[in-house]
């Protein structure tokens, strides 16, 4: 099992500045500003559901830049469907890497699909994105790496974590609107 | 579009041309599908079918964030299925259209649709979408860009309802 925060601190130490990264509600967000304060990044800190077709659209916007989300398992269970949508609109750029613990860990832990019968690769899979596989540790680190930078996508990544509480970080501003101005000010229009 | 049939479709498509609105977001409905068929045609658009017209409300809100813009298209009974997605648009300030083909209105044969299509304007109404409505197909045009000027000019939430009374309420027969 990963310890996700740093792992993801770890992804995003040596960013490239092709790299945009996008986050899901919840730990996934707070994950994503622990690796610090990054115009490049947008975090959703509501609208459940909606990364995965957001970071779509952003990628199809966006085709010389790498596009990455990290999302949890319990944002992606929300709108499996967007899988699909994703597989059959070819975006080469973007990386999906769901934060897969199994659990509403913010709400209490309550046990998702996940941790029953589901498995988010083989759904992946199913939908279309070839490219998609499960990592149980850091050591993986390299190859998640190229995936992000170098493979063609759709990707989707399975990333198991611990179900752990983590501190909460948050971002710049809790404002949307400050947020995705900050963030489009890293893009060429 | 030369020796095309005249249709208020082709109305929507010169306001997607002349604002460049190049992403189309569809769950699909009849209503809509001579405007997604000119859509596919372009080359400068791209169209996206969805699983869910919630998807599409994510969708056009990260390619404005990339420099692009787009509209969803979806029926009535898709409104229901926005509500929640509707709060990333509102809070973040982007320009969010959608074109609403109405069912459960005039004419409609479908009890099933009734409800979501009493519900549509209110619905979108109390996620702060504001409502425009073309009940005739000469209206359409105008509407549209007024729509679309509303939402990209002031950062906001609109959407067209688009009448039963002009798509045309489909009556069904068994066998």
């Amino acid at each position: 099992m990963i310890e996700r925060r740093p792992f993801v601190q770890k992804i995003l130490k040596n960013r490239q500045s092709n790299l945009r990264v996008v986050s899901g509600l919840g730990t996934s967000t707070w994950d994503l500003m622990s690796g610090g304060d990054d115009k490049a990044n947008f975090g959703f800190i509501g609208a459940m559901g909606q990364a995965i077709p957001f970071a779509l659209g952003l990628a199809m916007a966006q085709p010389d830049l790498r596009i990455l989300l990290f999302t949890g398992d319990g944002d992606t269970l929300m709108s499996l469907g967007s899988i699909a949508t994703v597989a059959n609109h070819p975006v080469t750029n973007l990386t999906i890497i769901v934060m897969d613990n199994e659990s509403y860990v913010e709400t209490g832990s309550q046990p998702t699909a996940t941790a029953g019968k589901t498995d988010l690769e083989i759904v992946a899979k199913g939908s279309g994105i070839a490219n998609s596989y499960t990592i149980h540790s850091e050591k993986d680190y390299d190859r998640i790496i190229k995936t992000i930078y170098e493979e063609e996508g759709p990707s989707l990544v399975v990333a198991k974590c611990q179900a752990k509480a983590t501190p909460l970080v948050f971002p710049h501003s809790f404002d949307g609107s400050v947020s995705i101005n900050r963030f489009m000010s890293t893009l060429k229009s | 579009m030369e020796g095309a049939i005249k249709d208020w479709r082709n109305d929507i498509y010169k306001v997607f041309k002349e604002l460049d609105i190049t992403m189309v977001s569809h769950v699909p409905d009849a209503g809509h599908t001579p405007l997604i068929n000119l859509c596919e045609k372009d080359n400068e658009i791209d169209v996206v079918t969805l699983t869910t017209e919630q998807d599409g409300v994510g969708l056009s809100c990260g390619a404005f964030a990339g420099g692009r813009k787009s509209a969803l298209l979806m029926q009535s009974s898709g409104v229901g299925n926005c509500i929640n997605a509707l709060a990333l648009p509102n809070i973040c300030r982007i320009p969010f259209l959608t074109l609403v083909s109405m069912r459960g209105e005039w004419g409609e044969f479908v009890p099933w649709q009734v409800p979501m299509g009493l519900g549509t304007p209110k619905v979108l109404e109390a996620m702060d979408v504001k409502v425009f409505r073309a009940d005739y197909k000469e209206e359409v045009g105008s509407t549209v860009d007024a729509a679309a000027r509303f939402a990209f000019n002031t950062n906001r939430s609109a959407a067209v309802l688009l009448s039963q009374k002009m798509i045309g309420a489909k009556q069904f027969k068994n066998g």
